[in-house]
């Protein structure tokens, strides 16, 4: 089976965000880079499908030359070889999702893995988007996946509980932690994965849907109190959130 | 300029987060002089589908098939997008659920709309719309626009309030045909009696402080005196103590309650990215240089062994 992974290639969780001079947008610079998080997860379960079915994983990943270094830790962890959708001006998630689209048809991927969200944007929309340009069906948030010929059936967790669902290849699946452990890349991988190769795709993008006016921080929290050291600060706590807080 | 507000119902009941939405589309259509706003319920029986009509929206459309009581991708979008005017331009309205990014963003692609998913913020001044939706899990916020002539837009739950209108909307029962059905849910698993920290106006959270599994009964204890969700930090849920759904942070879920209380939890900036938006917040840490009493709005400098049943005490009483 061809099988697509889309990966994003992210500020480390542990960073501190900063937003640039003109404030449209959060400065990047300085900070270190990781595979977003989700994505390992998409990465790992397109390895084992490959264990099982035979076949080849192929990495997608849309930005400027940065995100090259995340398809080079996917093909470390395994993958096959990778695609670098190039643009070097900021991009939105129809925009993505339709480039992702275009080069994911042009592979001819029958099944695509991308993670639940990315931990910059937080669209969390991208299976959809993707899917729907491709007019396949999209299972969100995966938890639990199992194939069988072209029947998916794939456990979706929802607020509250799970969904069951069942669809049939071609679809594109979002996945989430609970999926599988994702592995660490070896140093074999890592080695072997110098010689694999990333093709350039030029992305043209025009008519952006979005404009992005400005970034801000959240605004910062005065400090609060500490109202003791033990239980007995416990009935001034009740009676802050009674009447002073009011959420009692 | 129409509005449509895609409103979710699990087991035939309208969840509260979409009466939000109708209530925001009302909003909105002052705004941009919208003619209509228009909420379409798909489903087979809904128990409460009168209340729908109390929040403002000129009519409720419920589409109604017995093979669509349970949700399915393919067929939801292809009822929706027969229900919608396509002469016109259009804004379409969610929550920002499961179900309505689903379905938001297959529309979006229908549509040839732009979407801004997890709206917490809209400035309509001059009829320009600018959203605004946090990133990095609240790190910071980015402001947008949409360039497109329709637009879709999904709105984090309980940031918008529902407000009962006093013009009741009209109601029409539409019977549809079946649809596809290429994708479909064949079973929903609930997480037996628990409410979702994703939409709980009270959490309490437990951390690594709590030192063991088994002490989350008093966590549980806690959440149950107030009616609270159960929350919980990476580190815990990594350590199996608990489910992933309740993990709260970067990697688990954003949340902003009107009370969030931390026991034994240390604060890290992957925990406090995904919290710190919370109205208010108590800390319970032994600590007191914890990081999470910066945010915290009261904090008790203690133990959470002794702290925590004495709250539950005074709670009770
Ligand atoms: C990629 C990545 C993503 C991450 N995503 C998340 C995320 O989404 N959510 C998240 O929460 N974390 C996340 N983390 C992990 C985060 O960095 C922290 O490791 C984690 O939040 C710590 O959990 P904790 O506060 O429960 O534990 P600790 O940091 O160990 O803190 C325990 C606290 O309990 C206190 N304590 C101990 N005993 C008592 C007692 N008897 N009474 C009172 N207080 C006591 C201690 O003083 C301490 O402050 C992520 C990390 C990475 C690398
Ligand atoms: N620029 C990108 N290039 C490739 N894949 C992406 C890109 N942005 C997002 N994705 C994929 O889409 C998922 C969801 O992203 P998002 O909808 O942006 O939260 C991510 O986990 C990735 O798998």
């Amino acid at each position: 089976m061809k099988i697509a992974v889309c990966v994003s290639f992210v500020p480390d969780t542990a960073s501190k965000i900063k937003i640039s001079a003109e404030s449209s947008a959060v400065d990047t610079t300085g900070l270190t880079f990781i595979l977003n998080p989700y994505d390992e997860f998409a990465i790992e379960e397109a390895l084992k499908l490959k264990e099982k079915l035979g076949g080849e994983v192929h990495i997608f990943s849309m930005g400027n030359d940065t995100v090259k270094e995340g398809i080079r830790k996917a093909l470390a962890m395994g993958a096959d070889e990778g695609s670098h959708l190039k643009t070097d001006i900021s991009f939105d998630a129809i925009s993505t999702a339709k480039a992702l689209a275009d080069a994911i048809k042009n592979y001819g991927a029958e099944l695509v893995l991308v993670g639940k969200q990315s931990v910059d944007t937080d669209g969390g929309v991208m299976a959809q988007l993707i899917a729907e340009f491709l007019d396949w069906n999209a299972v969100p948030s995966v938890t639990s996946l199992t194939i069988e010929g072209v029947n998916v059936t794939a456990e979706s967790e929802i607020e509250g509980g799970k969904e069951v669902i069942s669809t049939s290849l071609p679809c594109v699946i979002s996945t989430q932690k609970g999926l599988n452990d994702p592995r660490y890349a070896s140093l074999k991988g890592i080695m072997a994965s110098k010689k694999k190769n990333i093709a350039e795709i030029a992305v043209v993008l025009e008519n952006l849907s979005t404009t992005f006016i400005s970034a801000s921080l959240p605004p910062a929290k005065p400090a609060g109190r500490i109202l003791g050291s033990d239980s007995s600060a416990v009935s001034e706590l009740v009676r802050l959130l009674k009447d002073e807080a009011k959420v009692l | 300029m129409k509005i449509y507000v895609l409103v979710e119902q699990r087991s035939g009941v309208i969840k509260d987060s979409s009466l939000q939405a109708i209530s925001q589309a009302a909003v909105l259509a002052s705004a941009v002089s919208a003619t209509c706003v228009t909420a379409l319920v798909v489903g087979s029986e809904i128990s409460n589908i009168e209340k729908a009509r109390s929040y403002g929206a000129e009519a409720v459309i419920h589409l109604k098939n017995d093979n669509l009581a349970f949700y399915s991708g393919s067929g939801y979008k292809e009822v929706i997008l027969s229900s919608i005017d396509t002469n016109d331009s259009c804004i379409i309205i969610a929550a920002n659920t499961s179900f309505g990014k689903d379905l938001a963003a297959k529309l979006a692609v229908k549509l040839n709309a732009g979407i801004v998913t997890d709206v917490v913020a809209i400035n309509s001044d001059g009829g320009k719309l600018e959203f605004t939706k946090p990133i990095y899990a609240g790190k910071a916020y980015q402001t947008l626009s949409l360039n497109s002539t329709n637009k879709v837009i999904t709105l984090r739950p309980n940031i918008f309030p529902a407000v009962v209108s006093q013009n009741l909307s009209t109601l029409e029962v539409k019977e549809v045909g079946t649809p596809s059905l290429s994708a479909k849910v064949i079973e929903y698993k609930k997480n037996e009696g628990k409410l979702d920290v994703a939409e709980a106006s009270i959490i309490v959270s437990g951390g690594r402080g709590m030192q063991s599994p088994e002490h989350f009964k008093l966590i549980e204890e806690l959440a149950d005196t107030l009616g609270a969700a159960v929350g919980a930090s990476r580190a815990v849920v990594d350590a199996g103590w608990r489910p992933h759904a309740e993990q709260v942070g970067q990697t688990g879920k954003t949340v902003s309650p009107t009370l969030y209380v931390a026991c034994g939890i240390s604060g890290a900036i992957q925990h406090l990215a995904g919290m710190s938006s919370s109205r208010y917040i108590v800390a319970i840490n032994k600590d007191k240089d914890a990081p999470i009493f910066s945010v915290a709005d009261y904090g008790i400098a203690g133990d959470v062994f002794e702290v925590v049943p004495a709250l539950i005490k005074a709670l009770k009483q």
